[in-house]
């Protein structure tokens, strides 16, 4: 019973510890400390998972399909070990937070808040309480985005929330029409009743209402402008966050949705999810190559990237799945790293502008060797984690039939490679520009632990996903196999 | 009934999209007010109204028209504080920009795309 719900009550625990002791000595500790225990416990909850299949609980005693239930399956809880792996780095990175005794403690707070929220997403068996993580995690985005409060993060911010909030609002609207179409909230006994069900016009106009409002969070094709307008805004510590988990749930919430309960018209949506997927590669990656701004190259990198991810859902076989989810493991990792280098790079010149930095190449080999790592397994380099995660989606793909998008893929990855191949030359093998030497002299900054050893954790991950690719691959395969057979997910939640 | 509340629906989502189309950031909080509203009504309506019945059943069992649905309420319920949760962030924003800008004008913010 109790270990299901660790990953919504260990964030509670730090947030409520960070509310009460605002000495700035503890504070850094006491949150390493609380990311350390929730990633033991995402693993520990991983390691059940893999063992027994689905864990489900219920919240308040009620039976489902009354009570909210808890359900984690393998996808949750590859998902949830993968968010604690970030949420450690970030919360070691954030120990160099800009003016740390004003923001540090309001931000440790609100990073909880956030991580409270993505798990709990993560981990619901209730759609209207996958809306309420997903407000919990909004409203503590809210703060982060704008904490500093300067005027370029009100600009960002408030673009961020407009849209978000028009998101949530569709998704609420989805909610309330899908409750009266079937009468529960439960998924399980949702999808139990559309599987019985063949009203698909009906079920279509809530499915698309929920498309849009996780099409929003996830960035992908036509709803994307949001991002790149607010994630370079912040502090990078905000940024790498958000560019690591955010997103990567509405992601999450649409492979859930839209294997769980509108398959009744799959040509349909497999077919839009294809269009959205293709545009969202495309346009994301060009975007990407025109810009010189690092932050902002990322940024829109995640969008290119994200399309894979509904690429995989789109494919819908098994294998398809499998290589969506392993792919959108590997982008929350190596994406991260990639904002912490570009933080890094910035504390070490001062600008995250590459026409003013250079030279990184020659003082700082290891900088280097940190960027390479997750660039080329975004890229999809082999023998790193992305290669993997690319070459089983292709294949799928191919295996499937869908010869034109699976080639639209293939050469999407080579616009990743040339934005990360600009950064590379830009800011490690060109020298420092003579005109912004001054500005350098005057930032002199060596790395310390608290800025290094994220990026090497970071690194060593997306390493070891692609040295024990076929094990990270087997794990997301039972995942895929379990999403792939609805009756396995309602069976273990209705208790029959 | 239901009709009447369709088309109030309707209404507020029509004067929520316009006002979010204004450039004054007041006017765009009015507008996630109006949509929260509608959405909220939307919720309660898609439920089915019935009207003066209590929320739990008194003894007769299985007639489903005898008593009103109290899950829709419990819900806008809770949508209703997350809006104002919201609103009340949305507010405190608005008053940080006014003192760093100046002006209430969404316009201050262009260039952030092209910076």
């Amino acid at each position: 019973m109790a270990i299901e719900l660790t990953p919504i009550l260990i964030p509670m625990l730090f947030m409520v510890l960070h509310l009460v002791i605002r000495k700035y000595r503890y504070i850094g500790i006491m949150a390493i400390a609380g990311s350390t225990i929730l990633l033991a416990s995402s693993i520990l909850i991983l390691v059940r998972v893999m063992k027994t299949g689905i864990l489900t609980t219920v919240a308040g005693g009620w039976d489902a399909p009354f009570g909210i239930s808890i359900v984690i399956d393998p996808m949750s809880a590859l998902f949830l070990v993968i968010s604690s792996l970030i949420v450690l780095a970030i919360s070691v990175y954030a120990l160099r937070f800009p003016e740390g005794k004003i923001y540090l403690p309001k931000f440790y707070f609100f990073f909880f808040t956030l991580i409270m929220g993505v798990n709990g997403a993560f981990i619901t068996g209730d759609i209207f309480n996958l809306y309420v993580w997903f407000e919990v995690m909004l409203l503590s985005s809210f703060v982060l985005i704008t904490l500093g409060f300067s005027k370029e993060q009100l600009k960002g911010g408030i673009k961020y929330m407009a849209i978000n909030l028009i998101g949530s609002l569709l998704f609420l609207a989805g909610i309330g029409l899908f409750y009266g179409k079937t009468g529960t909230l439960n998924m399980a006994h949702l999808s139990e009743i559309l599987m019985n069900d063949d009203q698909s016009l009906l079920i279509n106009s809530s499915a698309m209402l929920f498309f849009l409002a996780f099409g929003i969070k996830a960035a992908i094709f036509p709803l994307y402008f949001w991002l790149p307008a607010s994630y370079h805004t912040p502090d990078i510590t905000v940024s790498s966050l958000f560019a690591g988990i955010l997103t990567k749930v509405g992601i999450y919430a649409m492979i859930r949705f839209f294997t769980l309960f509108f398959v009744q018209d799959p040509l349909f949506w497999n077919e839009q999810l294809f269009i959205v997927a293709g545009f969202t590669m495309v346009m994301g990656g060009m975007a990407a190559s025109a810009q010189y701004e690092t932050r902002k190259i990322l940024s829109y990198h995640i969008i290119s990237q994200i399309g894979y991810m509904v690429f995989g859902l789109a494919i819908f076989t098994p294998l398809g799945i499998a290589g969506g989810i392993f792919f959108t493991l590997h982008n929350m990792i190596a994406k991260t790293n990639t904002f912490l280098v570009a933080g890094l790079i910035n504390r070490m010149r001062g600008s995250f502008d590459l026409k003013e930095v250079g030279g990184l190449f020659k003082e700082s080999p290891l900088l280097a060797v940190l960027f390479m790592i997750p660039a080329l397994a975004l890229a999809g380099i082999p023998p790193l984690s992305g290669f993997f995660a690319k070459v089983i989606l292709i294949k799928a793909g191919f295996e499937n039939g869908n010869y034109v998008i699976t080639v639209i893929a293939i050469l999407t990855g080579l616009l990743t490679l040339y934005s990360m191949i600009k950064i590379w030359n830009e800011a490690f093998l060109k020298s420092q520009p003579e005109a912004y030497k001054v500005k350098r002299e005057k930032q002199a900054y060596t790395l310390g632990f608290a800025d290094l050893f994220p990026a090497v954790l970071l690194a060593t991950v997306t390493v070891l996903m692609g040295v024990f690719a076929s094990d990270v691959f087997e794990l997301t395969m039972k995942a895929a196999e379990y999403l792939m057979h609805p009756e396995i997910y309602i069976e273990s939640v209705m208790g029959r | 009934m239901e009709i009447l509340m369709a088309i109030l629906v309707g209404i507020l989502y029509t004067a929520g999209v316009y006002m979010l189309l204004r450039r004054s950031i007041l006017k765009f909080i009015i507008g996630i007010i109006f949509l929260s509203n509608a959405t909220n009504l939307l919720v309660f309506l898609s439920a089915g109204l019935i009207a003066g019945k209590p929320v739990f059943l008194g003894g007769e069992e299985g007639d489903s028209v005898a008593y009103a649905d109290p899950l829709p309420q419990a819900l806008v319920l809770t949508a209703v504080v997350i809006g104002l949760g919201i609103v009340v962030y949305l507010l405190a924003i608005k008053y940080r920009f006014f003192s760093e800008t100046g002006s209430d004008d969404l316009d201050q913010l262009k260039p952030t795309e092209s910076e």
